[in-house]
């Protein structure tokens, strides 16, 4: 039989299935249509550069949980570890001035990451609690830090506010940070020997273990430079936002769960990929933009999240495990 | 009798720890007594339904992410329909909500079940829906609860035939929780469904293969944690005498103590009596520490620190029986 008597739908079935890009790639796109649709005009260069320039937070923030995801676990302390390092940069930076006040941060988020680390490689906890609780207990350092910290104010430096919310011939500058990291991620995550081994560990622990790897190292990295991930997304959220607070990142800790979710990554671990993920994490930006256009009450907004989160997941199974 | 001992050490572990932290309240508050006991168990009562309706949803294997929102929604809803109705009315509100609970639930387990995406996933965008839900029952927190359902909660028991003193110390709000458990659980625990629940739990392709409809008990556990859910949504209407739209901070404590409670996630393995004891101690330590006058903020960092404690330690224990 020649290939060309395959049926066209089993053809391209098949093609999404090798290419789980192409159908997120479409559904962006289709989106974008239906947006530009609502209210004719509305995509221009300068929306897509917003655009973009919201979304690179969130896809910084769901790098931590894709890269987790492969080995089947998750990071749910990433929204307070970035809060913290934006808060604690912002706080010191007076004091001590900003290249200390950037470096302390991120020690911060490192030795988050480090403790989370611990707790799954060595102590075997699960990643869904042990992240949690490093989590809150993060939040309360946070808060006690916050009381005795000495009221000299905040500097935001103009760096990271060139970085979060300038832009240079219209191109937002967040993406001379974002395009390496992105780059590094898809390259790292296929092509070293690190970025293998977390789809061994995600897909097969024991067969893995039984091969010679010691699968603790590989956790106990993973979740240190997800906390490292997760700092670096602090530093240029606060770029964003321009105001320290304490609940900075928190709104995205659950979005980004489910940007690398819609962006086809499988929470049991093994599969999925970066490149997905900031697919994904477009695709929730321009939906908020469109939901927030439709004049509904915050109510139906919420519903109309969820549904369209669980419908495009539900979806994008059917649509993969076919091939 | 070992057999027994070794099979619930860790709830008695947990109960020991329980009695030792009341010791320690006593000691460090020579007044607490029978109004102490009261308000401990009263803020530990939405803590606890939440804990339960986890509990169950996890030993059958799953997770319920939106627990919270689904409180939200029956705490609304209940405030909202009682607010001005008579004491006849109310009780067909509780009612209704009960129901409104379980179809939530009910709803949540058909899409696990249906659209074959990860439990996660599929309560973690329910949450979005219901926390929406719930605010376009109620804008901003309102409504009422009725007198008696107030009541339901404050002071100790009184019962018939048995001296004042002997009852009062023991809290409504704990006879509450526990008549909860046991309507609620109890008679599921003792059939065949309870069994099913494990089964799926600890292995659903072995469930399966014994003729265990995997599906529709998995949509039986969600029903269940979404009546607990109902009942969590009610215990705030009750104790706060309004609804409250935004959710609280059920989800996660709610997910520590069914952990602390011995419950493994992944399903299985665990009872509800451990959940419960484990939402009073971390209850418990809270108000103690408060009486010490410590910063509210230390106390996250102190509850915390528990949670992932006693979780790694139970984790290296575990490691250390399998080498053995």
């Amino acid at each position: 039989m020649s290939s060309t008597e395959i049926p066209v739908t089993r053809r391209l079935t098949r093609l999404m299935a090798e290419n789980p890009l192409i159908p997120l790639i479409l559904l962006l796109l289709a989106l974008v249509l239906v947006l530009e649709i609502m209210q004719p005009g509305i995509v221009s260069p300068f929306w897509i550069g917003n655009t973009i320039k919201v979304a690179i937070p969130l896809a910084m923030l769901a790098a931590c949980q894709t890269l987790t995801m492969l080995t089947g676990g998750i990071d749910l302390s990433a929204g307070t570890v970035a809060t913290i390092t934006a808060f604690v940069m912002a706080t010191l930076a007076p004091l001590l001035g900003v290249p200390e006040a950037v470096v302390i941060g991120l020690a911060c988020a490192v030795l988050a990451g480090a403790v989370n680390g611990f707790g799954i490689a060595i102590c075997r906890v699960h990643p869904l609690i042990m992240s949690l609780g490093t989590g809150l207990i993060a939040n309360g350092c946070l808060l006690v830090y916050q009381r005795y910290v000495i009221a000299t104010g905040t500097i935001i430096p103009d760096t990271l506010v060139w970085l979060g919310t300038g832009r240079s011939f219209g191109i937002p500058n967040g993406l001379v940070v974002f395009i390496p990291f992105a780059a590094l991620l898809i390259w790292g995550q296929k092509r070293t020997g690190f970025g293998r081994l977390l789809y061994a560990v995600g897909s097969n622990e024991p067969a893995t273990r039984l091969s010679g790897v010691r699968s603790w190292q590989v956790y106990f990295a993973l979740y240190t430079l997800s906390g490292l991930i997760a700092g670096l997304t602090g530093l240029i959220l606060i770029g964003l936002v321009k105001t320290p607070s304490l609940s900075l990142a928190l709104r995205l800790d659950l979005p980004s769960v489910a940007a690398a979710v819609v962006g086809g990554t499988s929470i049991f671990g093994g599969r999925g990929g970066y490149g997905g993920t900031i697919v994904g994490a477009l695709i929730l930006t321009v939906l908020t933009t469109m939901l927030t256009l439709l004049h509904m009450p915050e109510g139906a907004r919420g519903i109309l999240f969820g549904l369209i989160i669980l419908a495009v997941t539900a979806l994008y199974i059917r649509l993969t495990e076919k091939g | 009798m070992t057999r027994i001992l070794s099979k619930n050490i860790w709830t008695l572990g947990l109960a020991a720890l329980l009695a030792v932290l009341l010791v320690i309240t006593k000691l460090i508050q020579p007044d607490f007594g029978v109004s102490g006991l009261d308000s401990l168990g009263r803020a530990a009562l939405p803590f606890a339904l939440a804990s339960l309706g986890m509990a169950v949803v996890v030993i059958a294997g799953g997770i319920d992410l939106s627990l919270a929102s689904m409180m939200a929604v029956t705490s609304v809803t209940a405030a909202t329909l009682m607010d001005g109705a008579s004491d006849g009315q109310s009780v067909l509100v509780v009612l209704f909500v009960l129901l409104l609970g379980a179809a939530m639930g009910t709803v949540n387990g058909t899409l696990v079940v249906v659209s074959r995406v990860p439990d996660i996933v599929v309560t973690l965008s329910m949450l979005f829906v219901w926390q929406g839900t719930a605010l376009l029952i109620l804008n901003a927190p309102g409504g009422a609860a009725a007198p008696w359902l107030r009541a339901l909660s404050v002071g100790g028991v009184t019962l018939p035939f048995v001296p004042e003193a002997l009852t009062v110390w023991l809290p409504k709000s704990v006879v509450f929780l526990f008549v909860c458990l046991a309507v609620v659980w109890l008679p599921i625990r003792r059939s065949k469904l309870g069994l099913m629940f494990y089964a799926v739990g600890s292995d659903a392709l072995a469930a399966f293969r014994s003729g265990v409809p995997v599906g529709r008990t998995k949509i039986a556990a969600y029903a269940v944690t979404g009546l607990f859910a109902a009942l969590g949504g009610i215990a705030v209407t009750m104790s706060t005498g309004i609804g409250e739209p935004i959710p609280g901070p059920y989800l996660l404590a709610a997910v520590a103590a069914v952990v602390l409670g011995g419950v493994v996630l992944g399903g299985g393995r665990g009872g509800l009596i451990g959940p419960v004891l484990a939402v009073f101690i971390l209850r418990l330590v809270r108000m103690d520490l408060t009486l010490m006058s410590v910063d509210p903020n230390v106390t996250t960092i102190v509850e915390g620190s528990i949670m992932v404690v006693v979780v790694m330690f139970g984790g290296v224990v575990a490691m250390r029986g399998r080498r053995t």
